[in-house]
């Protein structure tokens, strides 16, 4: 099927709002292990994961390892973000991995792992990422540009237990995240 | 020929609206031009560092400054610096990352590391916000150091500490 057209009901579970963990917890960094995308448990965590971020104001994405759990998962959804061009709504991949990764461009991310840092990272504006689906098990190649091919890069990171930290693009490139009453 | 000093002054001490107007009105009534300046908050407080050059002495300034210190609540020191743009050639240049749980010695772990490598860090921030610290630290390296190598030797380092570190080139594109 058309990754565009995906959209959770495929997993046929409704999936369970989970606590977010956060720096220095040693699950953020630790490299996630590969999963079989057909495995129920697997499904079961892909449908945690979109719950999770959905109702998480600001969240365009969330990997396992984010939820405590090391397993190659995470969930992405940028739609309606200004800085996005390609948008392919909500999808889970697992055991992704970045094949093509061209014309960086330096951009603003935060994390809910890192909730009070946001940090200036250079990243690939166009790329493809191969991955596998949920419960089918198909394999997808997801081609995309902008915002979404940032989001998709972070959460890359999660899985092998990086953070947008160790991507930071000088000394002066963290900032506080600004609390505005 | 008007004879050129160069003065190192620092600002110190609580933070409230107007210190840089008024250090830079100080100083720019002595004649002397802002060269190389830095400021910053930390942990709320007030922090500018910068080099000026002129015709006159550390204790002018500091009497032009003595304003901004009358409350007690701001510090100002002046000295002379020898003029000192050519620092040696440039190495390769890299960032360091460290983040972790906050514990103390993180910084002079990793930093010894870097300069027994001979390592010259150009410029280093780092925050503690709640239980997580981190350290950014832009690191030139000499072409003859084997970066993968310090960078395995880092990650040890940090290893034994509990945090994380990474070491890698810094590219700079130019547009
Ligand atoms: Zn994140």
């Amino acid at each position: 099927m058309s990754l565009q057209d995906w959209t959770e009901a495929e997993l046929g579970i409704h999936g369970r709002v989970l606590p977010v963990m956060q720096a220095p917890d040693a699950v953020l960094s630790a490299a996630s292990s590969p999963v079989d995308p057909a495995d129920p448990e697997t499904v079961r965590l892909a449908a945690d994961l979109v719950a999770t971020m959905r109702v998480s104001p600001g969240c365009v994405g969330l990997a396992a390892s984010q939820v405590g759990v090391a397993r190659h998962v995470f969930a992405v959804d940028v739609s309606g973000h200004p800085k996005a061009r390609t948008v392919h709504g909500t999808f889970v991949l697992c055991n992704a991995v970045v094949e093509e990764a061209t014309r960086n461009e330096k951009g603003r991310e935060g994390c809910m792992s890192v909730p009070d840092l946001t940090g200036d990272v250079k990243r690939a504006s166009r790329i493809a990422v191969r991955g596998r689906l949920p419960g089918s098990g198909e394999e997808v190649v997801v081609e995309t540009d902008a915002f979404e091919a940032r989001a998709l890069q972070h959460e890359v990171d999660h899985c092998d237990g990086y953070l947008f930290l160790d991507r930071v693009a000088g000394a002066h490139a963290v900032y506080a995240r600004q609390t505005y009453l | 020929m008007e004879h050129v000093n160069h003065i190192a002054v620092t600002v110190i001490g609580h933070d409230r609206p107007g210190i840089i107007a008024a250090a830079t009105a100080g100083l720019s009534g002595l004649g002397l031009n802002l060269e190389d300046s830095t400021m910053t908050r930390l942990r709320g407080h007030f922090a500018m560092m910068l080099i000026c050059s002129g015709d006159c002495s550390p204790r002018q300034v500091e009497d032009a400054l003595a304003p901004l210190t009358a409350d007690g609540q701001l510090e100002v020191s002046a000295r002379f610096v020898p003029d000192d743009d050519g620092v040696g050639p440039a190495g390769h240049p890299y960032l360091l990352t460290v983040h972790g749980g906050d514990r103390t010695g993180i910084v002079s772990a990793v930093t010894r590391e870097v300069a027994e490598a001979g390592g010259n860090i150009t410029d280093l921030t780092t925050r503690l916000t709640g239980d997580l610290y981190v350290v950014v630290a832009e690191v030139e390296l000499p072409a003859e150091v084997d970066a993968p190598a310090l960078a395995t030797r880092l990650r040890t380092v940090g290893h034994d500490l509990g945090v994380d570190v990474t070491l890698r080139a810094q590219d700079t594109d130019v547009l």
